[in-house]
């Protein structure tokens, strides 16, 4: 039998070439894929991952290069193809799933037709376009579209994220490539579409080869739990080189590598809490590749570098059958001589909950609608515009010092609401109070004393932040606007909330564009705590960041509650973000709170069905208490034509039957403010769900 | 679609109605006494008086609107003052002229300023993108009288392979009337080429960055399938738009043009009613022109939607 691994890649140096010189993105890595086996390589951004995946495509564009080693897939050395020869292993043996699927696809044509396309070129004109489209509709099929008809038809705009990556796949699919490169493959995508797409990924790897499955796939992630649930082994990338490599469970296991430990150290898990037991974020950032580092790359970030960290390379060496590390201190690693006794930052006294806090933000029965456009029709017959509830009904109430996480996918409504509370959204209905004071629903209607008091942090630091001005102005302007300082004064407290987010105070001086993303976002955070308020809402706000960065800013985020008294309204659709930090949750779908408690009432079961889905899609690192998996069918249905009944009843894996379509379910009260909005009774759930 | 295209015509006759009294205002009520606009300062005030007398400028203004316009609906444009002629039938004439002429002008300018707007675009920055981009500046900085009479010189009257006069008699054939209408296209040419190959080259570099092309070219299809398939089909939508437009600007903004070379067109026929203070001839131009205008508007928006699926219609 042939033992040629699928993909080969041999001692590989990548550069882009930048003012005469050459940057390395990618260097001295060496990989193989054999058949059958799928290999996950994972990094931050920055760690040269999408580069290598160009690379091995031959698709770097006209600025990058391969300067040394070699690409072979099934033994042929992929620099020797003519274009000729290049094309046609691109349409018989290479394909990418990428990572934004609606940009992948052409917007003017129907995605069948793409996918049709594809089938032929491999086919090489043996086949007829009825044939092609046929076999197109094949392998929609294959992807389980619910409708492959429409999907067919449709024009990308027209499709769901999930539907059009679920295209993707099948195009990248057909007739049996040899490697399947996915590359960040569900990135965009939410969670329980997420969770979708793995399961269809694992199910088609998991067949008997031929139609919907590649001999062997190359899968590159950020995510540590999606590449522990999908990948055989594991290659860790930083900054451009190959760090340690072993089979999945071997890493997760016993990783060698402090930056693989890291990663690992880096990722809330269950059971995790912010003043329990906190994430051990890595400190300092990813270099840039014009100042890397001398001697190994990671040591400027390591717990445990030494003096010969900083001079001397380390090598690649074999720490075990298929386990590779490139450290000099793997071996005490290994024998755990080097258990780091001194945690990542003092556990900070765990927080008085028990007291009945002061209530900061209280909703009562908020509702946001937003009309729909007219026609002329409807104009000139007076008919009043449809509406679109996006909030409805929503009764939160969030205490001093406390956070409250407010969870759903997108389309929830869950932003929204975030916006009434600050006032860039009116409200359409229902009331708002921040401590004792009724907030008005709109900017313009609230006193700059009040506007003072809420602030707010956004998902993309880097669309939040003015370009054009320093850290330094970007700090001292709400400060002296809102706060009414002198400008000495607020030069002193610029330097002491620069202090507080953990930036040097020389970074004042410098503009957005030369910071990291991290260093952005705590930026950011700086700035709303700038105005010293009772409440700050965090709309996604951890969501963009590495890993290893978002563990850093979640801890901060946690400090400064705990020395500011301040309160969170914490937006997000990653629940294992919010079990980590968050005191109380509520589960928003389609605009309602379908379930509100405390994060450990909320987490545990009863659970509503739509919070268990959202569990269930949460990827988790071995080892993985195997447990039944509940996915969510469809996609979240539009907010214009509301489903009767329950509004989750459509996508309910728990659903009664006609009760939960055509009445609207109670709230069923759990104890201690924990509330289930759901026709099953809670003992029933309980029993269903395996709970105790 | 339907819905959309019935809408779109609903606003093409408000567009219509609108600038059918602005130019009613501008005409008739803003000179003062037209009538001494027509007949000029030595006429006699028994000229005058009948002039105001047949021309109804003794009623209220609304009343004169309204008969002016319906008589123009139906087809009434009554008669020139200075040429005594029926105006419907000199502004059709015209208008057919400068058909032709817009006509044959597309039919140089869209393949050659697409196929050079395409090129320069896919070579981004290299030699050849630079001479088509500067060389198309060049040009449009020159205006048209110049670069007619620039040609004239060239092909009239050094090569004698045209003739510099392209004034065509009525009623000449399409055939018969070609050597006389290239000159004009070219010069008209020169006006819009440099637009649309900034434009499609624009474009053309904007799609080349999108994912979707690597898509295409992962699939193996060859680079042509991938630029005419794929790339133009998204990158000449914005060009498709301004060729449409510029139809509108073709019949009835010729006028330099149409001047230098003598060319009967709608745009002569604007100068000639201006300077004969032709009052009903002006009005009766204008409002071909706004009609012109407005039809071509609503054909790019029609084009631009027909061939972009985002477009959502209703």
């Amino acid at each position: 039998m042939d033992d040629t691994p699928i993909l080969d890649i041999d001692n590989l140096t990548v550069g882009y070439r930048v003012e005469g010189g050459w940057r390395d993105a990618v260097r001295e890595v060496s990989l193989q894929v054999a058949a059958g086996e799928t290999l996950g390589v994972v990094g931050e951004s920055g760690s040269g991952k999408s580069t290598l995946a160009l690379a091995v495509l031959r698709f770097l564009g006209a600025g990058g290069a391969i300067r040394a080693g070699a690409v072979r897939l099934q033994g042929a050395d992929m620099a020797e193809l003519a274009p000729r020869g290049l094309s046609a292993t691109w349409a018989r043996d290479l394909r990418l799933v990428p990572q934004n699927p609606l940009a992948a696809l052409n917007p003017s044509l129907r995605v069948g037709e793409q996918i049709a396309e594809a089938v032929r070129q491999t086919a090489g004109g043996a086949l007829s376009r009825a044939d092609a489209q046929r076999q197109a509709l094949d392998l929609l099929r294959l992807v389980r579209l619910a409708d492959p008809e429409r999907v067919y038809r449709g024009y990308p705009h027209e499709l769901s994220g999930g539907m059009q990556q679920r295209a993707l796949i099948a195009m990248a699919l057909h007739g049996e490539p040899a490697l399947l490169i996915l590359d960040e493959p569900t990135t965009s995508l939410d969670a329980t579409t997420e969770a979708a797409i793995l399961d269809l990924l694992a199910e088609l790897a998991g067949g008997q080869g031929g139609q919907g499955a590649a001999r062997a796939t190359l899968f590159i992630s950020h995510n540590l739990g999606i590449v522990a649930r999908m990948c055989d082994r594991v290659a860790v990338l930083y900054a451009g080189e190959l760090v340690e490599q072993a089979p999945t469970a071997r890493l997760f296991a016993t990783p060698l590598h402090p930056y693989s430990a890291g990663l690992i150290g880096s990722l809330p898990r269950p059971g995790m809490r912010h003043n329990l037991r906190p994430l051990r974020p890595i400190p300092g950032a990813i270099p840039r590749l014009d100042a890397l580092p001398a001697g190994c790359v990671f040591h400027p970030r390591c717990p445990l570098a030494l003096d010969r960290c900083r001079s001397e390379r380390p090598l690649l060496e074999q720490a075990a059958p298929g386990h590779q590390v490139r450290c000099h201190r793997w071996r005490e690693v290994e024998r755990g001589a080097l258990q780091d006794g001194e945690p990542a930052q003092p556990v900070p006294a765990p927080a008085s909950a028990e007291v009945a806090a002061e209530p900061v933000l209280v909703m009562r029965e908020v509702a946001k609608q937003f009309p729909l456009r007219r026609s002329l029709a409807d104009l000139l017959a007076r008919r009043p515009p449809r509406m679109v509830q996006a909030v409805d009904g929503v009764d939160l109430r969030l205490g001093r010092g406390r956070t409250l996480g407010v969870v759903g996918e997108s389309g929830s409504g869950k932003t929204t609401l975030a916006r009434c509370v600050v006032g860039l959204e009116e409200r359409s209905g229902g009331a708002i109070s921040l401590v004792d004071l009724p907030l008005a629903p709109g900017l313009e209607q609230r006193a700059p004393a009040v506007l003072r008091r809420i602030q707010m942090v956004f998902q993309n630091p880097q669309e939040a932040l003015n370009p054009y001005l320093t850290v330094g102005e970007a700090l001292r302007r709400p400060l002296m606007r809102l706060g009414g300082l002198r400008r000495a004064e607020a030069e002193r407290r610029v330097a002491r909330l620069l202090d507080a987010v953990k930036l040097d105070p020389g970074y004042a001086a410098r503009l957005p564009a030369q910071l990291s993303g991290g260093e952005r976002q705590r930026v950011a955070i700086a700035r709303a705590f700038a105005a010293e308020p009772d409440l700050v809402l965090l709309d996604e706000a951890v969501s963009a960041l590495d890993v290893s960065v978002q563990a850093a800013v979640l801890n901060l985020l946690s400090e400064l509650r705990q020395r500011s008294g301040t309160s969170y309204l914490f937006i997000t659709h990653d629940l294992a973000v919010v079990s980590y930090l968050a005191d109380e949750v509520a589960v928003i779908y389609l605009g309602q709170v379908l379930e509100q408690g405390t994060v450990e009432a909320v987490l545990r079961p009863p659970f509503h069905p739509y919070t268990e889905a959202l569990l269930s899609a949460l990827p988790s690192l071995p080892p993985a208490a195997p447990r039944e998996r509940i996915r969510l069918e469809g996609e979240v249905p539009s907010p214009v034509a509301l489903p009767t009944g329950c509004r989750f009843h459509t996508r309910c894996p728990r659903a009664l039957g006609a009760i939960c379509a055509t009445e609207e379910p109670p709230w069923r009260d759990a104890g201690g403010g924990h509330r289930i909005r759901c026709h099953i009774p809670l003992e029933e759930l309980r029993v269903l769900q395996g709970g105790t | 679609m339907a819905r959309y295209i019935v809408r779109r015509l609903g606003f093409l006759l408000l567009t219509l109605l609108l600038t059918s009294a602005l130019i009613f205002v501008i005409t008739r009520l803003l000179p003062g006494d037209v009538a001494r606009v027509i007949l000029g300062r030595e006429a006699s005030e028994q000229a005058l008086t009948a002039l105001r007398e047949e021309l109804g400028l003794n009623r209220p203004a609304v009343v004169q609107y309204a008969s002016w316009l319906g008589d123009f609906v139906r087809g009434d444009w009554g008669r020139s003052y200075s040429t005594r002629l029926p105006i419907r039938e000199v502004v059709l004439e015209r208008l057919g002229n400068s058909l032709r002429l817009a006509g044959l002008t597309l039919l140089i300018a869209v393949p050659l300023a697409v196929a050079l707007g395409v090129i320069a675009g896919l070579r981004e920055e290299c030699p050849a993108d630079q001479v088509i981009s500067i060389g198309a500046l060049a040009v449009v900085g020159l205006p048209e009288f110049v670069t007619g009479l620039v040609l004239i010189d060239l092909f009239a009257f050094r090569l004698r392979w045209l003739p510099a006069n392209s004034s065509v008699a009525p009623d000449t054939s399409l055939f018969a009337a070609l050597p006389q209408l290239i000159l004009p296209a070219l010069t008209a040419t020169l006006v819009l080429l440099a637009y649309i190959i900034r434009l499609t080259r624009a474009g053309v570099i904007e799609e080349l960055r999108q994912d979707y092309v690597r898509t295409a070219a992962l699939k193996g299809l060859p680079r042509a399938t991938v630029i005419v398939r794929h790339v133009l089909r998204n990158a000449l939508l914005p060009t498709v738009t301004v060729i449409a437009i510029s139809l509108g600007w073709l019949i009835s903004g010729l006028i330099v043009v149409e001047n230098v070379f003598n060319y009967p067109g709608l745009g002569r026929l604007l100068t000639f009613a201006i300077d004969r203070r032709d009052l009903p001839l002006l009005q009766a131009v204008s409002m071909i022109t706004v009609l012109i205008f407005a039809l071509a508007n609503l054909a790019a928006d029609l084009i631009y939607a027909l061939l972009n699926p985002r477009i959502r219609l209703g």
